[in-house]
């Protein structure tokens, strides 16, 4: 069943919506791509063939620079911007990879790994695990020192909608969900309580998705990476939540 | 000797000698007075930023200012016998107010005003040159107006020095309209003041800067974001909105010209990120205060989209006195591409603590032992933190450097707002670092996975360093996590919090394990009072 769902999701996701602006030529690790002005230069990454890693960017969202893994360099500008929400100019020269980049997104992915259930990344199949192959980087070493620290991973487990539950462990707080929830379906059911390191999902007034104004339309569940929200139809036995193995 | 008539006696109103209570010194020398039927006005001033000496009470003798200080209520019938008003000896005498050392040899652009007038009067402001910028402005066209700006170099007050004039210059070419003038006044920044001290002790400039802004960029409409924990600014600022309107130096039709401009003042709800301009914006449209990518530029679209000035209160606050007395005219202090003055806050361990503003081009040390006097606790200055909550430590050693917003760079850190605190040499640097990240974890908008969760994993990873087991792994991780912080993070709440942690873990590697307990003395002192 696993590999039959995947196979649904062959089309390659550009990462941020497409534009209708003039033509603008830049290139992209040494390949010249022409896209729509207003295009990200993600977008045209994935055009020209390039992998850019991303996680809260997606085709159906407008971007919004969370994740931090998309970064790339470009000539004759500082740092290393965000690739979903830095519009393409004519004539830019975009990096997508270098010994920095590597280490960068390593570190963002590191980040990540030291707040994500261990037992859920290997044999899952969601975009994080599309990233993590990307990145190169699946699990933090045992003597990490990342390991032990604060975490989510014994979070709210929100299993009160009849179609699809929430498991906070898995969740990366990319706000996919909470954007797609108000882009595309125009609900405005979830948002993102409290702040830093305590920002998580929120439905409704701090409720249960059930409680919320959800419409159980299912675009979050579509929207999320991780698989945090997820069908209850892919565990027929009910769920059971993997092993942190962090603490 | 009949006794003198229609006196006035100056008592701050300003939120920090309010605390160290004025408020009760200005009742005691109303009732007082009345019981001993002397003809005096007492009027709430802003503060001079003399910290040291308030609550500051001063009297006017034939023009003169004179001072006494710090004055506690009790004193006040002592000092009323001892002749206030004619500025007799009393033991808190410290003579004219214009020749306390601390306050002749500062420069006083931005700050002129600010001590010396009632914030709450027009009347005292038009009498010490209050709208003379606007009323120049208005016969000058825009775009003269922001050439002003750009010929007098003034860069962005609020910690990221960006030219002001260049930003006017963007937002008045955006074809979009309405547009909007925001000041930012979430100061957020431990150890800072200057921006509250404007809004208590000068308000009416921060109005005429704004319209100002609005005349030079084509703006409608105005916005002062105000942290919440400024009560006493939040209720001036409301009073002379309120005010300004009424004699035509507000709304529709100002000073007679054919600009049309409203201000309305919007309080936060606590949030250091809320400084930030673009999470500001957000809070202002009412939305979850969090950071939004750039571009687009706020100068672009800023508040609900459209074109947007967003500047810090400092940085307006400098604009009336660049457009009465020229761009040249301010130009004419600092040095290199810091040009002009900068208010300097002096906090933390300091003897005389407070508002200094000094051309750039001084040294920190002139600041810190010049102004400042030295520690408070007497004990050696050992660390400085310059540029607030993200700025970077400096060490006893690097006290030369000048104050200019490229030399504190070459330095290793930043100037941001113009915060200098100081620590003596009982201080714990890893203490500090590990604030630093605390700090950031605190305040964290938790958009972002580096500032989001990174800023936890750094306190973690400072609390390991300090216990000790796997101390170089611990501080390799470090070191890794400070490059994702520092080049990964979507603002420069993460982006800069890596500069104090560096800082503090480059120039101090004993408090965290990391020295030579033998060749630093400092650690041999510490050692000896902890026993």
């Amino acid at each position: 069943m696993w590999s039959e769902l995947r196979a649904l999701r062959d089309g390659v996701d550009l990462g941020t919506p497409p534009r209708d602006g003039e033509p603008v030529t830049l290139s992209v690790d040494g390949v010249p791509v022409t896209v729509a002005a207003g295009s990200s230069v993600l977008l045209a990454a994935g055009i020209a063939g390039c992998t850019v890693p991303k996680l809260c960017a997606t085709d159906t969202l407008e971007p919004f620079g969370s994740c931090r893994v998309c970064l790339v360099e470009i000539e004759g500008r500082r740092g290393y911007p965000a690739s979903c929400t830095t519009p393409v100019d004519d004539g830019m020269q975009v990096r997508t990879n270098s010994e920095m980049l590597t280490k960068l997104r390593r570190g963002v992915i590191e980040l990540y790994l030291s707040d994500f259930p261990e037992g859920d990344i290997d044999g899952g199949w969601s975009q994080l695990n599309d990233t993590l192959d990307q990145v190169g980087v699946h699990r933090l070493a045992d003597d990490h020192p990342y390991r032990s620290g604060a975490n989510h991973q014994s979070g709210v487990l929100d299993l009160s909608n009849p179609y699809f539950l929430f498991d906070q462990a898995k969740c990366i707080v990319c706000s996919r969900c909470v954007r797609a929830c108000e882009e595309i379906q125009g609900t405005f059911a979830l948002t993102i309580g409290g702040r830093g390191f305590g920002s998580t999902v929120v439905a409704g007034q701090d409720e249960s998705f059930l409680d919320s104004d959800c419409v159980s339309c299912g675009a979050c569940v579509q929207a999320c990476p991780s698989d945090a929200l997820i069908e209850k139809s892919l565990f027929p036995g009910g769920y059971e939540r993997a092993d942190s193995r962090q603490a | 000797m009949s006794a003198p008539s229609n006196m006035r006696v100056f008592v701050p109103c300003d939120a920090l000698s309010i605390a160290l209570g004025a408020d009760e010194v200005a009742d005691r020398l109303v009732a007082e007075a009345a019981s001993r039927s002397l003809d005096v006005t007492v009027v709430r001033n802003g503060s001079h930023g003399l910290f040291w000496l308030e609550p500051m009470v001063e009297v006017e003798v034939d023009g003169v200012r004179h001072a006494y200080g710090p004055i506690d209520a009790d004193d006040v019938p002592e000092l009323l016998d001892a002749g206030l008003l004619e500025a007799g000896p009393h033991r808190t005498s410290l003579g004219p107010t214009h020749s306390i050392p601390e306050l002749e040899r500062q420069t006083r652009l931005t700050f002129a005003r600010v001590g010396v007038i009632d914030p709450r009067s027009l009347d005292d402001y038009l009498a010490h040159g209050g709208f003379d910028g606007l009323r120049r402005a208005l016969t000058m066209a825009p775009g003269d107006v922001v050439g002003e700006i750009e010929t007098s170099g003034l860069r962005g007050r609020g910690g990221a020095a960006f030219p002001t004039g260049i930003k006017w210059r963007t937002v008045l070419g955006a074809p979009a309209t309405p547009k909007y003038v925001v000041a930012n006044a979430d100061e957020g920044d431990s150890g800072t003041f200057a921006d509250r001290m404007v809004m208590e002790g000068d308000p009416f400039c921060l109005i005429e800067a704004m319209a100002i802004a609005a005349h030079a960029v084509g703006a409608s409409h105005g916005v002062i974001y105000c942290r919440s924990e400024y009560p006493h600014a939040i209720a001036t600022l409301e009073y002379c909105i309120d005010v300004a309107p009424q004699h035509g130096w507000l709304g529709s039709g100002i000073a007679g010209s054919g600009l049309d401009f409203d201000i309305e003042v919007r309080v936060g709800a606590g949030a250091y990120i809320c400084g930030e301009e673009t999470s500001m914006l957000e809070s202002i449209e009412g939305k979850r205060g969090m950071v939004r990518p750039k571009p687009p530029l706020p100068a672009l679209e800023g508040l609900y989209g459209k074109p947007t000035v967003v500047n810090n209160i400092i940085t307006l606050a400098s604009v009336p006195w660049i457009l009465a007395n020229g761009g040249a005219a301010y130009s004419a202090h600092g040095v290199g591409r810091s040009s002009g003055t900068l208010p300097v806050q002096l906090a933390g361990n300091i003897r005389r603590g407070g508002l200094v503003e000094v051309p750039f081009g001084i040294t920190v040390r002139e600041l810190i032992e010049g102004y400042g006097g030295g520690t408070a606790s007497g004990r050696p200055a050992r660390a400085v933190q310059i540029g607030g909550p993200l700025g970077a430590y400096f060490h006893d050693g690097q006290l030369d450097t000048v104050l200019d917003y490229e030399a504190i760079a070459a330095a290793g850190g930043l100037l941001g707002h113009g915060g200098v605190v100081v620590f003596d040499d009982t201080i714990d640097m890893a203490a500090q670092a590990r604030f630093a990240m605390e700090f950031c974890a605190a305040e964290s908008c938790g958009k972002c996975t580096p500032c989001r969760i990174g800023s936890t994993r750094g306190v973690e990873l400072i609390d390991k360093i300090v216990i000790g087991e796997r101390r170089s792994a611990d501080v390799a991780q470090l070191e890794e996590l400070c490059d994702v912080l520092e080049h990964g993070s979507l603002c420069a709440l993460g982006g800069l919090t890596p500069y104090p942690v560096r800082s503090a873990m480059q120039h101090f590697p004993e408090d965290f394990g990391l020295g030579d307990r033998n060749s630093d003395q400092n650690f041999e002192q510490k050692v000896g009072e902890s026993n």
